[in-house]
């Protein structure tokens, strides 16, 4: 049977037909290309009139295949395919090419992008001939899912699914759950306590009997694909039974090695050599630090062990994997704090009294290591002045180009803490006041109302070199104020550096685990920033939380909630449909080589010993191709992008290009 | 076969070594057969005939042409081009024909560079050459001008010069595979052979059910015996830096073993004896590019992730990736030939 191709142009509004002459590039195909029965351009082909308009087509013209040139197949492939399929013709026969992203949008000459169109078309036109109608297939969907990370975000997730009936495993890297949020005094912008409104969602986690925890574990290894991951987690040795402890605490207390407790309390306070971070710790189980332990280092002690009421304590534990099946994946794995010594002029970590916003959440919680009392760093002294240096790692070309969104925020509200607790004198240093949520501009109109002085400008330097005496021995804040339109030098007492937030240093690695890709500044890239912010281009993978950029707690709770809504819509429909576009193997031509065995990023491909050949288990094929392009002798063939397809696209494109004539010269 | 009347057979040779026509006579006492079955009509390498003679046979007159050698002169095209009016089927014969071979890495040379090292930098052929003298297609001499045939600067397949009906890989052919062509091709016992397809067989477009190679469809690991594994290649060896285990897949000793892509039928007789598949069979069916094949196989299993690494394993381990991975088939690759220089 011959080929019926119907052609169809879209105008996209002006978004094409500013820069492409679409009536001219319709005209012309109808008449060019092989076999194209019906060639037309239309203003909005994804309009309703527009979709009806091609099913019309296919069933008074007996179209065998569909050529749309429009926008981005990301945006509207489902459209036409689906167009195509109400009007009896295989979703697959259907071929979106890109004029709008690929040529319009790029390109400014009418005549260049014109022609560009046309190769485009045609190529698509030569492909759409050579392809084969494909069906879909389903998958049922483990109801069962994968949280990592046990911030609020992550917190938030498992609730909800918890809460709907749905088995959750939650992994923490940290001996509890909690993440950052635990380490806040208050809340901007109403200044509730951080720990009184997270602790009930922690201990709620803790005791929900859809819950598994694994805390003080980390994500090893993830295959399979949506509907049907296998995760391995690695529990890391706690050296404490888990089931045995009945978190008395005593251990702790007992325990004779205090170690600075870089984690939680930022440096700030101490811990013991076996500690759970935090009082509210979830769950209560204690983790012994192999590193800092008498026993473990020097083979002395065991006092832990012999105060244990429960005989929970077991040096000889070891990290233990663990494998899950799960149908989805939400990855909430948080951030970690800008290094403030990369930023060597603001004197962090060579003048005492120089502070990071993480040590100052620490130095002003009333469960921290001063008991709230903000003094500097002798540990009695209360400062008569504090400087607040915003942008510290964030919006610079030297560091990092964003905004990290919540440091303004956390600066006015520390701005409040200081005024309140003590009588300093508090100068916020800022490039500009980012103030857009709710109530946030009304926190900012108070603290101006409370008296903190706010100094437009980037601060160059903080330094203890005194030029006049009185800023001798003090911190000089030095800064031109851009409004004043001149340098300033402020002497104060304590300064604190509002670090940004920076994506986790093994968040790529983690993101390849899972298939999922990173920003150029390393936070997890979503499937659509404005229409799909939770979702990833892997499907089944689900982002929440910072990890996906900077965000506030109500942002990454609502992120947490919306990845198990989208979650919890998989799990109630029971089933995906995964799409056709698989590999397969010829086993005739296979010669089980093996080049394949180790490639696919999917498990998908399994070696058979008897036969020895190769063979794509077809539900975890993603049909990404890796197996197709490695196969020397050319028997694995990638569904709906075969050889044959392929070279027609390319021949398609080059349809005006001349072979270079082999000009031969008679003599020498 | 004796009841069928005799049919007439042609061989010939273009740009090759001469190793296929011996490989004819590898057959051993078969080929009496062959000149049972078939009258040889023409076969200048082990008969005398003229190419006047050939031209006066009538079209179609040969059922069966072996021709080997590629096309670098502009002699070898007419040849070319002569045995296929004359012939029903033109097979191309070995390696050279098929896809270019070792004649055709001069593609990565231009005519006047293969001319300055042949007769210009001193060479065994022409040790001393101080007028710099070169052929020249035309001679005036006082008795009249001679000819000498035009040397092209790129080599060709035969397939790239006229239609071919069927292809008979291997540098050269083993014996036992040229002796299958011919009974094949005189039994019809092959399917879809020309005879038997309707309109005959689609030439340079191949349907999908259609092999127009004589030979199998795998590779020659499906012949070789050695044990294989998963594959993750740390370091390359060439073949004087190591003595290979015995029982193991060459490839995954380090060895650039060309067998994962080539097609089978030699018997993987060159892993039998510990050395490395060097890829004269050529590719299997549906691989457009054996050398692109090959790499991208390679570099699928090199076990590294860090690029400095990864560009040293390749920089120590595969000096010369044309040679190692285009030595059969560079004239008939996607490539054909190294780019020329414009000239302005």
């Amino acid at each position: 049977m011959a080929d019926k191709i119907g052609i169809y142009v879209c105008h996209c509004g002006s978004n094409i037909a500013g820069t492409i002459d679409v009536e001219e590039v319709a005209r012309w195909a109808g008449k060019n290309i092989g076999d194209v029965v019906v060639s037309k351009d239309y203003k909005f082909l994804c309009s309703s009139l527009g979709q009806q308009m091609i099913e019309d087509d296919i069933r008074s013209e007996g179209l065998t295949g569909v050529v749309v040139g429009a926008c981005s197949p990301h945006l509207h492939e489902k459209t036409f395919r689906n167009a195509c399929k109400r009007a009896g013709l295989n979703p697959f026969l259907c071929q979106m090419t890109n004029l709008r992203e690929h040529v319009s949008w790029v390109n400014s000459d009418k005549a260049a992008g014109t022609k560009k169109a046309k190769a485009l078309i045609f190529a698509a036109a030569e492909r759409v001939k050579r392809q084969k109608p494909l069906e879909p297939m389903e998958v049922e969907v483990n109801p069962a899912t994968l949280v990592v990370g046990g911030g609020i975000a992550g917190l938030q997730a498992t609730l909800e699914l918890a809460d709907a009936g749905y088995l959750v495993y939650l992994v923490e890297r940290e001996p509890s759950i909690g993440g950052h949020m635990a380490q806040f005094d208050k809340t901007f912008p109403t200044l509730d306590c951080s720990a009184c409104i997270l602790t009930p969602k922690m201990s709620e986690v803790g005791q929900h009997e859809n819950v598994t925890m694994f805390t003080y574990s980390e994500l090893e290894e993830v295959s399979g694909s949506v509907g049907n991951f296998k995760v391995k987690i690695r529990k890391k040795a706690r050296y404490v039974d888990y089931d045995k402890c009945t978190g008395c605490g005593i251990c702790t207390e007992k325990c004779p090695r205090k170690v600075i407790d870089d984690v939680f309390e930022a440096g700030m306070g101490y811990r013991k050599a076996i500690y759970s971070p935090f009082p509210q710790a979830v769950p209560r189980i204690p983790v012994i630090d192999a590193e800092n332990c008498t026993w473990f280092t020097r083979g002395k002690c065991r006092v832990c062990s012999k105060v244990c009421p429960t005989d929970a304590v077991d040096y000889d534990q070891k990290d233990e994997i663990v494998e899950l099946n799960v149908g989805n994946i939400i990855m909430a794995t948080g951030w970690k704090l800008f290094d403030c010594k990369r930023i060597p002029q603001y004197g962090f970590g060579r003048l005492a009294n120089v502070y990071t916003n993480m040590e100052f959440e620490r130095l002003c919680n009333a469960a921290g290591p001063t008991s709230g009392k903000i003094v500097m760093r002798d540990g009695k002294t209360e400062p008569k002045s504090v400087a607040i240096v915003h942008c510290v790692g964030s919006r610079d070309v030297n560091s990092n180009p964003y905004c990290s969104g919540v440091c303004c925020m956390a600066a006015l509200k520390f701005g409040h803490l200081v005024l309140e607790k003590t009588k300093a004198e508090v100068y916020s240093f800022y490039i500009d006041m980012r103030t857009p949520m709710k109530d946030y501009e009304e926190f900012y109109q108070r603290l101006l109302e409370e008296g903190m002085h706010f100094v437009r400008g980037k601060v160059a330097e903080v330094t203890d070199a005194a030029r006049k005496p009185d800023e001798k021995g003090k911190l000089i804040v030095q800064v031109e104020d851009t409004l004043l339109g001149k340098q300033r030098r402020i002497p104060v007492d304590m300064v604190i550096l509002m670090g940004g937030l920076e994506p986790q240093a093994d968040a790529k690695e983690l993101g390849l685990k899972c298939g999922i890709s990173c920003s150029m500044a390393g936070w997890y890239t979503e499937r659509h920033p404005k229409l799909d912010p939770v979702a990833t281009m892997t499907d089944g993978v689900f982002v929440a939380g910072v990890c996906q950029g900077p965000k506030d707690i109500p942002a990454a709770v609502a992120q947490g909630a919306a990845a198990a809504a989208r979650v919890a819509g998989m799990i109630a429909k029971g089933t995906v449909t995964i799409e056709p576009i698989v590999a397969s193997i010829d086993e005739e031509g296979c010669s089980g080589c093996r080049i394949c065995n180790n490639l696919c990023p999917f498990n998908a491909i399994e070696y058979d010993e008897e036969k020895k050949v190769s063979r794509v288990i077809t539900a975890l094929c993603k049909g990404c191709g890796t197996c197709v392009a490695a196969c020397p002798a050319g028997v694995i063939t990638g569904a709906h992008f075969n050889n044959e397809q392929i070279f027609a696209e390319i021949d398609g494109i080059l349809w005006d290009a001349k072979p270079q004539a082999e000009v031969e010269i008679a003599s020498v | 076969m004796s009841d069928k009347p005799k049919g007439k057979l042609a061989l010939y040779w273009a740009a090759s070594c001469g190793g296929c026509d011996i490989a004819v006579l590898a057959i051993d006492e078969k080929i009496l057969n062959v000149a049972e079955a078939f009258d040889i009509v023409f076969w200048p390498c082990a008969a005398d005939g003229k190419v006047r003679d050939v031209e006066k046979m009538d079209d179609g007159s040969i059922d069966v042409c072996l021709f080997n050698g590629g096309i670098r002169t502009s002699e070898q095209e007419y040849m070319a081009q002569l045995l296929r009016r004359k012939s029903k089927v033109l097979v191309a014969f070995g390696s050279c024909a098929s896809e270019g071979c070792i004649p055709g890495l001069a593609n990565m040379n231009t005519r006047k560079e293969v001319f300055d090292t042949v007769y210009k930098e001193g060479s065994a052929t022409v040790p001393e050459n101080p007028q710099d003298v070169r052929p020249q297609p035309a001679t005036k001499m006082p008795e009249g001008i001679l000819h000498l045939p035009v040397f092209y600067d790129t080599l060709r397949t035969l397939d790239q010069t006229v239609e071919v009906d069927y292809y008979l890989p291997g540098c050269p052919p083993e014996a036992e595979n040229i002796w299958k062509a011919i009974t094949a091709i005189r039994g019809k016992g092959v399917r879809n052979l020309l005879c038997e397809a309707p309109e005959g067989p689609s030439r340079q477009k191949v349907p999908d059910t259609f092999s127009a190679v004589i030979g199998l469809n795998t590779t020659v690991c499906e012949e070789c015996p050695r044990k294989r594994g998963e594959k993750k290649i740390k370091k390359f060896y060439r073949t004087w830096e190591i003595i290979p285990d015995e029982e193991t897949c060459l490839l995954e000793q380090g060895l650039l073993c060309c067998g994962i892509a080539t097609r089978a039928g030699c018997g993987a007789l060159c892993p039998a004896v510990n050395s490395p598949c060097i890829g004269c069979y050529g590719a299997n069916d549906g691989v457009a590019d054996f050398g692109a094949r090959m790499m991208s196989a390679l570099a699928s299993v090199i076990d590294s992730d860090d690029p400095d690494e990864i560009r040293r394993i390749i920089e120590e381990g595969i000096p010369d990736p044309v040679g190692s991975f285009y030595r059969f088939s560079l004239a008939a690759s996607q490539l054909r030939r190294k780019k020329k220089m414009q000239i302005a």
